[in-house]
């Protein structure tokens, strides 16, 4: 990259707020080689940078990171592709972002997280491709964690399925714990949710659909936390959305075993009442909860307990989602609210100061899967740099998403807070207006 | 997502209580038996994804009795099997003239999707689990021919309500005219959350006290199918929840006994309560006409 060197620059006039630094204040950011060359308090960085970023009234944070998105390549580039979604994941302020195995073919080798990987791809943000932990993610065979760890999977998963049988469970997070690698798990007894699209409920009664019990999410997350104890681990919850597991992960962290867990943005915004009638851009999995869940999910945000927002940002064709609400596939898209959504729902509505909103897009992913020198500004770090005005009013207009699907719940919605710039290595990668 | 057509009747939940009243004395002013050519010319297509006798029927004989042409399409021996999706289904459908489509479908929802995409009247004639609007509307129909208003009324409704499309209907119009709806069966039918589908509703586990004064029982149907690995085992049902001559006596005196059908003799009620002076069973399935060519005729705007 010698011959195609980024020029430096300088952001000056911001308010700097790197949790995993602990600053939050006024400082000016000088970013230099792909790397944070300086942080220092206003107006004291000396020498001339070839670019200048005028940040005056602005939040300058570290890249966000998404530790679950869906990117839908290799095999399914009909609902998205690792450009397009990168270019909605620089939209909303991720510098990087970690894409799950569940395509067609599912990432079990790895060939295809090479692939993931490939420049060709057309990238514009940091990609880290999470593995499946069983071969075609059927939860029986282990795949070759640590082949996969050599080609760059950053952790395992079955995502979209969960892995049942205790034995494969343990297996996986014994053999993760030898090389330092995540176990991420999606929590569902499948053995219980069969034919279930939503949660179960009043709304799911009087809709006449089967619903998810609390149970079936609570009692997996339970048993892994336990097999994380018993095995030494890394266990992470995806998407955890509901009050009943948030217990095993608090009793797991309090006893020092190694779990972590993210929360979605639309778990901490929406219930299962605002599925209305049958609309399936309100369709995912886990499924929206109740109010009693949701509050229990903003406490926990609040208090620690959460390590990440995560956006399970899942993109379906139109065609695919305009059937019979049963039919639909589960997920909607999520990488351009992300943000607008924390602020509004979390900051202004529900007084999270802001540092723990960008500790939680963060410092918080980045020690869940280990990523050294992102999520913070510290000198000599990644120089990947999300820049926001945390007060900025806005409408989010899904048919003007850089994603190719616009299967989210939030059209049309006011939100405060959104995203001016994001920089990727010391590149801007998308700008406002 | 779009509003439904005018005339659409998607479900009674969002129904005013005055529409319903509305189509109820349409109702009383449709006779079968001299036709009225009100809807002459139009195409009502009857789009049916699960077998049915009673509701295909009677909304065929109400379209054409009031002269409008009807389509059958079933899912054999149709597109459908090709795999077309319900959306595609539909805009073909409409392109061929369709005036009205009449679905049926096994997918809570379906003729929500279909109004919300298609601007001609969806009627749903059973989604699911979710409602089945115009049986409850035969029903109100058949209480009323009874019973002189709602008001009051104690309705007990027996049975699997979990998998009932027509409970769910019925809880919904019964309680917005201020019936007292009393909801009877084991926890696997009646679970605690149907407490929360309308205010005021109650339940119990106990057939007497369901039944106990009661002036209508609605019986559902109880499929063999759906106890099979639950709790509650076929004989355990029918020894305490079975409609017989004994509980029935509990009621009013002029209590009636409905059932939307197909009933199951010996299963959720003795033979002898099917055709006992109180059953109203019978009447229910003739009732269906006139009430769906008040639905057929409000849908195409003929609602005169």
């Amino acid at each position: 990259m010698a011959q195609n060197k980024t020029p430096s620059l300088l952001i000056r006039g911001g308010h700097i707020i790197d949790p995993a630094s602990r600053i939050d204040g006024p400082m000016d950011l000088l970013l230099r080689d792909g790397q944070v060359a300086e942080i220092a308090p206003p107006n004291k960085i000396r020498g001339n940078a070839e670019g200048k970023f005028d940040a005056r009234g602005l939040i300058v944070a570290p890249g966000f990171i998404d530790l679950h998105v869906h990117l839908r390549e290799p095999g399914q580039s009909h609902k998205e592709t690792i450009a397009t979604g990168t270019a909605a994941a620089a939209a909303g302020g991720f510098t990087s972002v970690c894409c799950m195995p569940n395509t067609s073919p599912v990432v079990d080798s790895p060939e295809w997280v090479h692939w993931i990987r490939q420049p060709e791809r057309g990238a514009l943000v940091n990609v880290f491709p999470i593995a499946a932990a069983t071969h075609h993610s059927k939860g029986a065979v282990l795949t070759d964690f640590r082949s996969l760890q050599e080609a760059g999977a950053v952790a395992v998963t079955d995502d979209g399925k969960p892995i049942l049988d205790e034995a494969v469970m343990r297996e996986a997070l014994r053999t993760g714990a030898q090389l330092n690698l995540p176990v991420i798990q999606h929590a569902e007894d499948t053995r219980l949710t069969a034919h279930c699209s939503m949660n179960e409920g009043p709304t799911s009664f009087r809709l006449g659909l089967r619903g998810m019990t609390v149970a079936a999410e609570a009692e997996v997350v339970d048993r892994d936390v336990q097999l994380a104890q018993m095995t030494g681990g890394r266990f992470h919850v995806a998407h955890l959305s509901t009050a009943e597991a948030l217990k095993p992960v608090r009793r797991g962290k309090r006893a020092k075993v190694r779990v972590t867990c993210e929360i979605t943005p639309h778990h901490f915004t929406l219930i299962d009442e605002n599925v209305g009638d049958y609309n399936t851009d309100f369709k995912m999995n886990p499924p929206l909860r109740s109010a009693f869940d949701r509050e229990a999910i903003l406490v926990a945000l609040a208090d620690g307990t959460v390590d990440a927002i995560a956006t399970d940002h899942a993109p379906h064709a139109l065609h695919e989602k305009q059937v019979e609400f049963e039919r639909a596939p589960f997920g909607v898209t999520g990488l351009e609210t992300a943000l607008g959504l924390a602020i509004t729902q979390l900051h202004r509505d529900h007084k999270l100061p802001l540092a723990r909103i960008v500790e939680l897009f963060t410092a918080g992913p980045a020690r869940v899967l280990d990523l050294r020198g992102r999520g913070t500004l510290a000198r000599g770090s990644f120089a990947d740099v999300t820049i926001f005005d945390p007060k900025k009013r806005w409408i989010f207009d899904a048919a003007k998403s850089r994603s190719k699907s616009r299967n989210t719940p939030f059209d049309g919605w006011p939100l405060t807070g959104r995203v001016i710039s994001t920089i990727v290595a010391g590149k801007v990668v998308h700008r406002e207006g | 997502m779009t509003k439904a057509a005018r005339g659409s009747l998607l479900g009674i939940e969002h129904l005013e209580a005055a529409e319903i009243l509305g189509l109820l004395k349409l109702a009383r002013r449709m006779n079968p038996a001299k036709p009225r050519a009100l809807l002459k010319g139009k195409r009502v297509v009857l789009l049916f994804y699960e077998p049915s006798t009673r509701t295909r029927s009677s909304f065929e004989v109400a379209a054409k009795s009031m002269g409008a042409m009807t389509v059958l399409i079933q899912s054999s021996g149709s597109s459908i099997e090709k795999g077309e999706s319900l959306l595609d289904t539909g805009y073909t459908l409409r392109a061929v003239g369709a005036d009205a489509i009449v679905l049926r479908h096994p997918s809570a929802g379906a003729p929500h999707l279909m109004a919300a995409n298609i601007d001609i009247a969806v009627i749903n004639a059973g989604d699911g689990m979710h409602e089945h609007p115009s049986q409850a509307l035969l029903d109100a129909y058949t209480v009323l021919r009874h019973k002189r208003s709602f008001k009051g009324l104690q309705v007990a409704i027996v049975g699997d309500i979990y998998h009932s499309r027509v409970a769910r209907s019925a809880c919904h119009l019964l309680s917005k005219f201020g019936a007292r709806v009393t909801l009877c069966g084991p926890p696997e039918f009646v679970p605690e959350v149907a407490a929360t589908l309308v205010p005021g509703i109650r339940l119990t586990r106990h057939l007497e006290e369901a039944v106990r004064g009661a002036d209508v029982i609605m019986l559902l149907r109880v499929q063999k199918e759906r106890l099979a690995g639950r709790k509650i085992k076929l004989e355990d049902y029918i020894a305490r929840y079975q409609m017989t001559a004994a509980r029935l006596k509990l009621a009013k005196r002029d209590a009636i006994v409905m059932h939307p059908g197909p009933i199951i003799r010996g299963l959720e009620l003795t033979g002898d309560v099917a055709d006992c002076p109180q059953s109203v069973i019978v009447q229910e399935v003739a009732n269906g006409v006139p009430v769906r060519m008040a639905i057929l005729a409000r849908a195409m705007g003929k609602a005169r």
